[in-house]
């Protein structure tokens, strides 16, 4: 994995520079219950901006993006996502749900449904498309992951990575803003990583926002603009891919990235 | 060591053990072993002891044409040789109508006839139009109370003059039918984030589970009176139907809880996480999944149901076993119990392994549907 890391896209950092803000997370705060899992969260996030988080298991990588479309809800601080700010207000969840898509760990797919019907419930039910347009939009995504040929499997019979490419598709045939991945691939065998990974590698070239909870560092040199690294909570460290591989700050990090990198 | 042969001297082998064909069969199956062997001995020599008398009782001896008890005796080699069957088929009208007005019987048998129409709309998914099935089916209860108890038209028949096997439909379907999605609230309510609701659903379910049916049929024979305004009325039939529907519903609603529990928090995850809101949710993903997982529990509660529903004889309604029972204190067919509940345990049978059957063939349709 080391070895992934010497291809860095130098001056990948200058074509979002110039964007507008569309996450802002202020001074935020969660707890469950009485431990305080998410402690002063500040992180603005740039149009078309693609972050990877990593950290040491528990330190809140997922509750920090499942904060992002409410998944998880928050106790102190803001959240404002594309305009539109995180409070009780339903409608306002719904709106941020509608632009924010998100592809889990475990690929969530509906089983009782076919791979096409869960490409295009979300657009038929929430941006109320028509059936017929919806399911040609649905086809199209399925080919941009490269599964157009199991549209009528249901996902029970399709191999994790497939799976995990048809919840990418279902995610985007909303036409998100923003894409938020949580260890997209960490359920995954390793041959079945690398399908993954170019369908995400695609997106991120394609101008997609994208926060992805991942330890795959070689995916993250290739296309993060930044990457932030998690403990116990905090944001510890965030840098450019190049500058946190190989002139990590903080010595937290430097224990992390030795325990990653060297197995 | 193996004897050699000279190609074409080989002797003949014995033939192979068979392992298909009723010999092999029973091998396999009932003499697999001593004790499996004595066992079938033992069952078979039971069953010849037992079946030919029953046979002999049931059909061969029995008969189908007397005025009364007496005259089917007298057709019999002896008394009692037979089944009287005659009993049943002169009762028979009165078992299926009870005391419904016999030139309107032509409103319950078309009720039964739009009823059969709607399961079939509900069941079959690939039917043409199937929106408008589904609308037929929700104004169905409304056609069929129409139909039944008259008005607007039709001449009224009060429901005391319901009884026997209609009644015994009646209760059983409409009690099953709103006890569903009654139940599927219950279950949705008592998982909900709003402690007010969940507290309600939850002594809802607790109390109505904690208590025998009878004593709600007995609160809705005698006591409900004293909760409604004086004076009024309040249909004895539409009280028990309603305590029926709470009693099964309160069931249901702790089959579909189970249903709902065996469901990953991942499926609402991602129902959430694409916008849809609760009731969508629910509507599109976890209700679909959860029912499947239920359906065995949910055909169980209703054939209990049905079954229970028997009980509203304690509180003077005549369904089938009620009017069967008043029918055999009748002095021309006094004493031919056997007949009657052969005759009723047959109609609950018939009813009752249906909704069985239905049960295990949508499980199948949706196993292969959803293959994991
Ligand atoms: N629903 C919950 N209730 C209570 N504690 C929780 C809950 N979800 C997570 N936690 C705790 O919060 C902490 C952070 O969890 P989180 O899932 O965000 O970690 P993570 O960084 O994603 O770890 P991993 O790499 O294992 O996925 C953990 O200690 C976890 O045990
Ligand atoms: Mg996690």
């Amino acid at each position: 994995m080391a070895s992934d890391i010497s291809h860095t896209t130098s001056d990948k950092t200058s074509e979002i520079e110039s964007s507008g803000t569309i996450i802002s997370i202020d001074q935020m705060h969660k707890w469950f219950d009485d431990f305080h899992v998410l402690k002063d969260i500040n992180l603005e996030v740039r149009r078309g901006e693609r972050i990877v988080i990593c950290g040491p298991s528990g330190s809140g990588k997922s509750t920090l993006i499942r904060c992002i479309n409410r998944l998880e809800q928050h106790q102190q601080g803001n959240i404002v996502v594309d305009g539109t700010e995180l409070t009780h207000d339903l409608k306002n969840i719904e709106i941020i749900r509608s632009e924010v898509g998100m592809v889990f760990q475990q690929f969530n797919l509906f089983p009782h449904l076919t791979v096409l019907e869960n490409v295009c419930l979300a657009p038929i039910w929430v941006r109320k498309m028509p059936k017929i347009e919806a399911e040609e939009a649905a086809m199209q995504y399925l080919e941009r992951v490269q599964i157009p040929e199991q549209a009528h499997k249901f996902p029970g019979q399709l191999s994790g990575g497939q799976q995990q490419r048809v919840a990418i598709a279902r995610a985007l045939c909303m036409k998100p803003k923003i894409m938020l991945f949580d260890e997209p691939t960490s359920a995954l065998d390793p041959e079945m990583i690398k399908e993954v990974l170019d369908v995400m590698i695609e997106l991120a070239e394609s101008g997609m926002t994208m926060l992805v909870v991942t330890h795959e560092m070689g995916f993250a040199t290739r296309v993060a603009h930044r990457v932030i690294f998690m403990d116990g909570g905090e944001i510890i460290e965030q840098n450019t891919p190049t500058d946190f591989f190989e002139n990590p700050q903080h010595d937290r990090t430097k224990l992390f990235l030795s325990q990653i990198l060297h197995h | 060591m193996t004897k050699q042969y000279t190609p074409g001297t080989h002797p003949d082998l014995p033939p192979p053990t068979r392992t298909r064909g009723p010999i092999a069969w029973m091998r396999l199956n009932l003499f697999s072993s001593p004790l499996n062997a004595l066992l079938t001995i033992l069952s078979v020599w039971l069953l010849w002891l037992i079946v030919p008398g029953i046979m002999e009782w049931i059909a061969l001896d029995s008969i189908w044409t007397a005025s009364d008890r007496k005259d089917c005796w007298a057709q019999m080699n002896e008394p009692r040789d037979g089944a009287c069957w005659a009993f049943i088929k002169s009762s028979f009208q009165l078992f299926l109508f009870g005391w419904y007005p016999e030139d309107l019987r032509w409103r319950p048998m078309l009720c039964f006839l739009l009823f059969l129409i709607a399961v079939v709309g509900i069941l079959k998914d690939d039917l043409p139009g199937k929106r408008y099935w589904l609308w037929y089916a929700v104004a169905f209860p409304f056609i069929a109370t129409w139909l039944l108890i008259g008005g607007f038209g039709l001449t009224p028949v009060p429901t005391t003059k319901f009884g026997g096997i209609l009644l015994t439909l009646i209760v059983g379907i409409a009690s099953l039918s709103f006890s569903l999605p009654i139940g599927i609230l219950l279950a949705l309510g008592r998982r909900s984030k709003l402690p007010a609701l969940r507290t309600v659903c939850v002594l809802f379910i607790e109390f109505i589970r904690g208590v025998p049916l009878i004593t709600l049929l007995f609160v809705a024979s005698t006591m409900l009176m004293y909760f409604l305004p004086p004076g009024s009325t309040f249909d004895i039939l539409m009280r028990v139907l309603i305590m029926v529907t709470l009693f099964a519903s309160a069931y249901i609603a702790e089959v579909v809880r189970g249903g709902l529990q065996g469901l990953s928090s991942g499926q609402y995850e991602a129902a959430d996480s694409l916008g849809l809101n609760y009731w969508r949710a629910h509507q599109l993903i976890i209700l679909p999944q959860a029912l499947k997982i239920s359906i065995p529990g949910i055909i169980n509660t209703f054939i209990g149901a049905f079954k229970d529903s028997t009980l509203v004889i304690i509180i003077g309604m005549m369904d089938i076993l009620g009017l069967g029972r008043a029918r055999l204190n009748d002095p021309e067919w006094l004493g031919l119990a056997p007949e009657l509940y052969i005759f009723v345990s047959l109609f609950f049978f018939i009813c009752c392994f249906s909704m069985a059957r239905y049960s295990l063939s949508l499980e199948k349709r949706l196993a292969t549907e959803h293959k994991q």
